[in-house]
């Protein structure tokens, strides 16, 4: 047995923590979420106005509604490329697996600023693409929408967060034993129904913890719609950055931020809940 | 017609082969057990009857088509036989009903002839009152029970077992042995079961094919298996033995500090002698036809019914099975009938 005075100093640096970088940061947001701002100067008077501004102004609610479908439409691109190649580097990939499993991770060692950048390059009216196109004769003006715009962050952000849904995803795929999957085939059942009743229903705690990335990482971001969105691709985080900076309205930025908090909770209740309701049946 | 013939079968990974040459064939409704320690093919082989493994020689004919050569595998799914899988393999996402009626559904037979062989089966192995419980919450014999019926709610031809009591405990086991021979008469499938255990081997099948390196030892009844073994491994992996390791010369086989008179040409010489063919000798006369040899008790393991002594005979040790005796110690007589030591090659 363990004394309590050194159970105590175990804990006692998580907690500190935990305290200072979490707790304390969120109180001091949810504190100021309900002040105000006169004249440039921060008050500490309670009050609910910062809420009804964001829920009245459509300002707000435009670009936290368009955030979410950019999250969602980049979920469901991170999906649909990362189910694939998770899938076939578990189930198909022989050898060269373990070479192809460090090429999806190798891109997340690279700074996701150069990341950015590359796009920048590649997107851009005098871009890599438009270029190719126009060599190739496909158009004669360069296409306009591929950057600063809500397809580019769609696009950049798929990218980023593709190898945050591969790899709950390959863990999942994974850890479904074999002979499960074999047991399909023996019965009669070609790859295609093996795939649609035994191995997807089992990867399903995997799809939802990607899915889970992938939402919630975008729903928060902040680089990609700066970098590549322009004025239509403004994310909900570039409104919080720009408040709590330029605009000096720290009490409203503090109110849409709890806001987000509260949607990416919920998110993660939910998924949590969703994947206990898989796994414990 | 056999249900089941491989010939010259052989698995090579690199340039080790695993399996290496089996002929074996299987009739109707036999149950055969393919047995031997691990690493010695005899799951590879397994897997190539099945279709997941293409061989790299010779071919698995059922019903006398060819399944399996080198160059062409009928896929697992459309073979008619069915694999029990050593961790029985039955989904954990799908309830014992669905788990049993998944092969049945595949084939798109009309639900209510699905639901009424489902119950059937079920009812078969037991296991009606759990047909909607999830896997996670049965025991292992249970889960055992649910991957069979998966299997010959099916009707296979050929039901393929791979050493699929091995996760249970000791009397669990003997319970579910009992309960497969049961089936397996009940339904006249043939069985082919996979296993290292020696003993289960013997309780349940018709036919031990024994199986060395890859290649395939002896192959015979249980009984002829163990009263007849050919070579010292089979005598050795089949029950315990002696082997007796000597000379014959002059028509005298001469084993360390025992000698008696045999057929057969001069030269080295290994004879197998079960434990239970030794006796202690009663009398002071030597019986025609047996041997009769002094030797010193050095252990003595009491079993219940039986008990076992190691005794020391001129430097040869001898492993010799009595019944329950009593305590005994210092130097006695025994004897074996000639027609006992049998002669194996190495």
């Amino acid at each position: 047995m363990y004394s309590r005075a050194y159970k105590t100093l175990v804990s006692l640096p998580p907690l500190l923590w935990v305290g200072l970088f979490l707790v304390l940061p969120y109180a001091m947001m949810f504190a100021h979420s309900f002040w105000a701002v006169r004249d440039g100067i921060l008050v500490h008077q309670w009050n609910l106005h910062n809420y009804v501004t964001l829920f009245s102004k459509p300002v707000y609610v435009e670009v936290l509604w368009r955030t979410m479908r950019i999250a969602a439409a980049v979920t469901f691109c991170s999906l649909l490329l990362g189910y694939p190649l998770a899938y076939y580097l578990s189930f198909h990939a022989g050898a060269r697996k373990e070479l192809l499993y460090q090429l999806v991770i190798v891109p997340l060692w690279v700074s996701y600023l150069v990341r950015g950048y590359a796009w920048k390059t590649i997107l851009g009216s005098e871009g890599v693409l438009n270029g190719f196109l126009q060599y190739v004769h496909f158009t004669h003006e360069p296409v306009a929408f591929f950057l600063y715009s809500p397809f580019a962050v769609v696009l950049v952000l798929t990218h980023i967060y593709t190898p945050f849904v591969f790899l709950p995803l390959y863990a999942a795929l994974e850890h479904i034993p074999r002979p499960l999957v074999e047991a399909s085939e023996d019965l009669g059942a070609g790859s295609a129904q093996t795939f649609l009743r035994v191995i997807l229903p089992l990867s399903i705690p995997g799809l939802l913890a990607g899915a889970t990335f992938a939402f919630v990482l975008s729903l928060g971001d902040f680089l990609a719609p700066l970098l590549v969105g322009g004025a239509s691709g403004i994310m909900i985080a570039n409104v919080v950055q720009s408040l709590f900076g330029a605009a000096y309205d720290w009490p409203l930025g503090a109110a849409i931020s709890v806001c987000i908090l509260l949607i990416t909770i919920s998110l993660l209740f939910l998924s949590e809940r969703l994947e206990k309701r898989w796994s414990s049946k | 017609m056999s249900r089941l013939a491989l010939r010259g079968l052989v698995k090579a990974f690199g340039s080790t082969k695993v399996v290496d040459g089996v002929d074996l064939t299987l009739e109707e409704g036999e149950f055969v057990s393919l047995l031997g320690p691990s690493g010695c093919g005899k799951t590879t082989t397994l897997r190539m009857i099945a279709g997941f493994v293409p061989p790299s020689e010779g071919t698995i004919e059922m019903n006398g088509q060819i399944m399996s050569s080198p160059g062409s595998v009928v896929p697992p799914e459309r073979r008619q036989m069915s694999m029990i899988f050593q961790s029985y393999a039955i989904w954990p996402n799908m309830t014992v009903a669905e788990n049993v009626s998944f092969g049945l559904t595949l084939r798109k037979l009309p639900s209510d002839e699905v639901r009424r062989r489902v119950g059937e089966m079920l009812e078969i192995v037991q296991l009606g009152h759990l047909a909607k419980r999830y896997p996670a919450e049965l025991s292992g014999g249970q889960q055992q029970r649910v991957a069979l019926a998966r299997a010959l709610v099916n009707r296979p031809l050929l039901l393929l077992l791979d050493e699929p009591l091995s996760a249970l405990d000791a009397n669990l086991r003997k319970q579910m042995q009992s309960e497969l021979k049961a089936l397996q008469r009940e339904l006249g499938i043939t069985f082919l079961f996979v296993t290292h255990d020696q003993e289960e081997a013997m309780a349940l099948s018709d036919r031990i094919a024994l199986l060395r390196n890859g290649a395939l030892e002896q192959v015979a009844s249980p009984r002829e298996i163990y009263a007849h073994p050919a070579t010292a491994y089979t005598a050795r992996f089949i029950g315990q033995t002696n082997l007796l390791r000597g000379e014959i010369r002059d028509r005298i086989a001469k084993c360390s500090a025992v000698e008696w008179p045999v057929d057969g040409p001069s030269g080295p010489v290994i004879f197998s002698l079960r434990p239970e063919a030794i006796r202690l000798a009663s009398g002071g006369a030597t019986v025609p036809g047996t041997v009769r040899f002094r030797a010193t008790l050095q252990q003595q393991f009491f079993s219940g019914a039986t008990e076992l002594l190691e005794v020391n005979c001129g430097g040869q040790l001898l492993r010799v099975r009595i019944s329950a005796h009593g305590p005994l110690a210092g130097e006695h007589d025994f004897i074996f009938s000639i027609a006992d030591a049998i002669r194996v090659q190495e």
